[in-house]
């Protein structure tokens, strides 16, 4: 237990601002608390790889790394879509995933947020162009279910990912 | 050249590449013969993938790629244009079942044993519609409705099924696990997988170079250095251009940090999973610090489009490199700190030891590689030098140590990863302390009809792309290869003997790629 006491109070904590890297940490705390203040309570999400090539989703997970704090703040990732207040989608949207993602957002209750992650699931960019709708797949999030925001960039950083996420709770 | 007396002749691919041979079976029997004369001498099958030449006054080709200790055999078969068959691989090669099935999907070329299940296609376009036929025209209007899946059944008493998927309950991607249990304990398991196929290869069909490099990077984003580095040198074989010392050894440095970042990152997952969540937060801690000096140094976080056809696509300055040197030190530091807390915590280890077991023999059973195959004992690794084998440029040089640990469970695949990274830092110091001259990156002129094969150890095992050049000196068709098509029949046998709570943890302990099979 020792070691691991000493490590945790070594580390100290990292999600205060940095000297070099202050203002992106003020940044996540502003987002963050932003966030919880318009939803009034914690959000949640539900997150579905719809077609990605998994970097999407590395950004998405460092979102919980003690730098971002998402969950430690009151955003939780939920299990089942049915516990969701929003789907956060990563694309290409192939034809495999198609049914399954529509019965995802069918399950999510309204009022529901969907947002579209990445160049893919947004259809933008040159690699949104690359993977483009074909015999596989569907092309952009939008082609399958309604989107409320787009966060382009290949993968986008989480940073982009947090301020994606205060612009969909901000449309209600 | 020769292998085992088997009579094909084979001549070594040019450059600078991994040691490759390219052969062509004059039938079927010949590549059943030398696919069991492999099987005899403990090689594997690494890929097989098919192709259309009817354009160029052929029929259809099927493409093989073995590895003997040597290196890596490159077989082709020529086959009609009207009933395209081949022999079964599978009885000799396991690991030939699913990317049969596969070939089948998008080529129409058939092999001539029994399950003849599609595995890439689930209903998404007619099963009569091969989109990588040069013919094949715009997909056909077709209702996507997703088709019955024949799962193996098993019987027994009190023997039930376990459905999961295709979305799974984590940030992860999807795909299918059928479990058959009695009470907790699992009787078997069957995945299946393809729901992440994006018709790659077909985007690949008449691209460019730059286009090319940048579909074969976002084939599995955590791989991406990996994949563009075997396409380079794919392209690269093809066209005979050798990238300078200087380039090959920034795609050194490239890899090995893409390595420690996803070993980081799954040490942390496994402490979670295994309920240690201060794993996750400090291993998570160290890849967010690490992918930020990829980002400041390199351009991007995970380092996509770096590596380029005829070289890399960015340099390291003096500041750079000494930054990367001092972080290597730092996070060895904290890793091996990391690691005397994992091996001292009892929760831990009681959840690690003995779980998931895979043996030596069934890694060459199911061909294998990387690094779940070294967590058994095997010295499979394209860096580093072995009897008979010579790694390529830049590993010669660098004299990389495989890691080894003969437990085979997740114990052992822990602990390989905590020593690959101390290996990877080391080989990121001795880079950043002495980088070669050379140029960046060199021209790459097309050779219309050429071909290559680059072959690239990635952070989970093998990374292969094949690729051939049509007469206009574009990719006519290009193949990448993810070492989870083997491995993820190794995690099906993984999970036998243990209960189904115990499956993330030994998923996690292999973290397949999904993307990277399904294509
Ligand atoms: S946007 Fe980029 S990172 Fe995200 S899935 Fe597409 S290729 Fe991968």
């Amino acid at each position: 237990m020792w070691p691991v006491l000493k490590r945790i109070l070594k580390t100290g904590i990292v999600s205060e601002p940095a000297p070099e890297a202050g203002d992106v940490h003020r940044e996540v705390d502003r987002l963050n608390d932003e966030i919880l203040r318009i939803v009034g309570r914690a959000l949640t999400i539900r997150e579905v790889d719809a077609g990605s090539c998994n970097a999407c989703e590395l950004e998405i997970h460092a979102l919980n790394n003690p730098y971002y704090n998402l969950e430690g703040r009151g955003i939780k990732f939920v299990a089942s879509p049915r516990h969701a207040d929003m789907l956060l989608v990563t694309g290409p949207v192939t034809k495999n995933m198609e049914n399954a993602l529509k019965i995802a957002y069918d399950s999510t209750p309204d009022p529901k947020l969907v947002v579209a992650v990445g160049d893919c699931g947004c259809g933008c960019g040159e690699v949104g162009a690359l993977f483009g709708p074909n015999y596989a797949t569907c092309g952009a999030v939008e082609n399958v279910i309604p989107v409320d925001v787009r966060v382009p960039g290949c993968p986008p950083t989480p940073l982009a990912l947090l301020q994606g996420i205060l612009a969909a709770v901000r449309t209600r | 050249m020769r292998f085992h007396a088997e009579p094909i002749d084979f001549e070594r691919q040019p450059g600078v590449g991994a040691p490759l041979w390219r052969g062509r079976a004059a039938d079927g029997e010949d590549l059943l013969r030398f696919a069991i004369s492999v099987h005899r001498h403990d090689g594997r099958l690494c890929a097989l993938w098919g192709s259309d030449e009817r354009s160029n006054g052929h029929g259809f080709r099927v493409h093989a790629i073995f590895a003997l200790d040597e290196g890596w055999q490159y077989l082709t078969l020529d086959l009609p244009a009207d009933d395209p068959v081949y022999p079964d691989l599978s009885g000799v090669f396991a690991a030939a079942n699913r990317m049969q099935r596969a070939t089948f999907d998008l080529v129409g070329i058939r092999h001539d044993g029994e399950d003849q299940r599609p595995w890439l296609r689930h209903g998404g376009w007619p099963a009569d519609w091969f989109p990588l036929r040069h013919d094949a025209g715009d997909s056909p209007a077709h209702e996507n409705r997703p088709t019955d899946y024949e799962f193996v059944k098993v019987g027994g008493e009190g023997a039930h099924e376990i459905p999961v998927g295709p979305i799974h309950a984590g940030i992860i991607e999807p795909g299918h696990f059928r479990f058959t249990v009695v009470g907790e304990r699992v009787l078997r398991l069957e995945q299946r997988l393809g729901y992440l196929h994006k018709g790659t290869e077909r985007r690949l069909a008449g691209a460019d170079f730059s286009t090319g490099a940048k579909l074969v990077g976002r084939v599995s984003g955590d791989s991406t250095c990996a994949f563009a580095w075997a396409f380079a040198g794919a392209v690269e074989a093809a066209c005979g251009v050798e990238p300078s010392p200087r380039a090959l050894h920034l795609r050194a440095l490239l890899l090995e940090r893409e390595r420690v970042a996803n070993h980081l990152g799954d040490l942390g997952m496994l402490g979670n999973d295994a309920a240690f969540g201060f794993g996750l937060s400090q291993f998570f801690r160290l890849k967010e610090d690490w992918v930020r000096l990829n980002a400041q140094v390199f351009g991007h976080r995970f380092l996509m489009d770096r590596i380029v056809p005829g070289g890399v696509a960015v340099d390291a300055d003096a500041a750079g490199l000494a930054a990367i040197a001092g972080q290597a030190e730092t996070i060895e530091r904290e890793v091996r700190e990391l690691q005397r807390i994992y091996d001292e915590h009892a929760g831990l280890q009681d959840r690690f030891l003995t779980l998931g077991p895979i043996d030596a023999a069934l890694v060459r059973e199911l061909s294998l590689s990387g690094m779940a195959a070294r967590a058994t004992g095997l010295l499979l690794d394209a860096r580093c030098h072995r009897h008979g084998y010579a790694p390529p440029a830049p590993w010669g040089t660098l004299a990389v140590r495989p890691a080894s640990d003969e437990r085979g469970d997740v114990a052992a695949r822990v602990a390989v990863r905590f020593a690959e990274v101390y290996e990877s830092l080391r080989l990121i110091r001795l880079l950043a302390a002495g980088l070669p001259g050379g140029e960046l990156r060199v021209e790459v002129a097309p050779v219309p009809g050429a071909a290559g094969v680059g072959v690239i150890e990635g952070w989970r095992g093998e990374v292969i792309v094949g690729v051939q050049l049509g007469a206009d000196g574009r990719i006519a068709r290009c193949h990448p290869h993810d070492p989870s098509w083997q491995a993820w029949p190794a995690l099906e046998h993984a999970v036998l003997r243990d209960i189904v709570p115990d499956f993330p943890l030994i998923n996690k302990s292999f973290n397949l790629s999904y993307s990277g099979q399904d294509i």
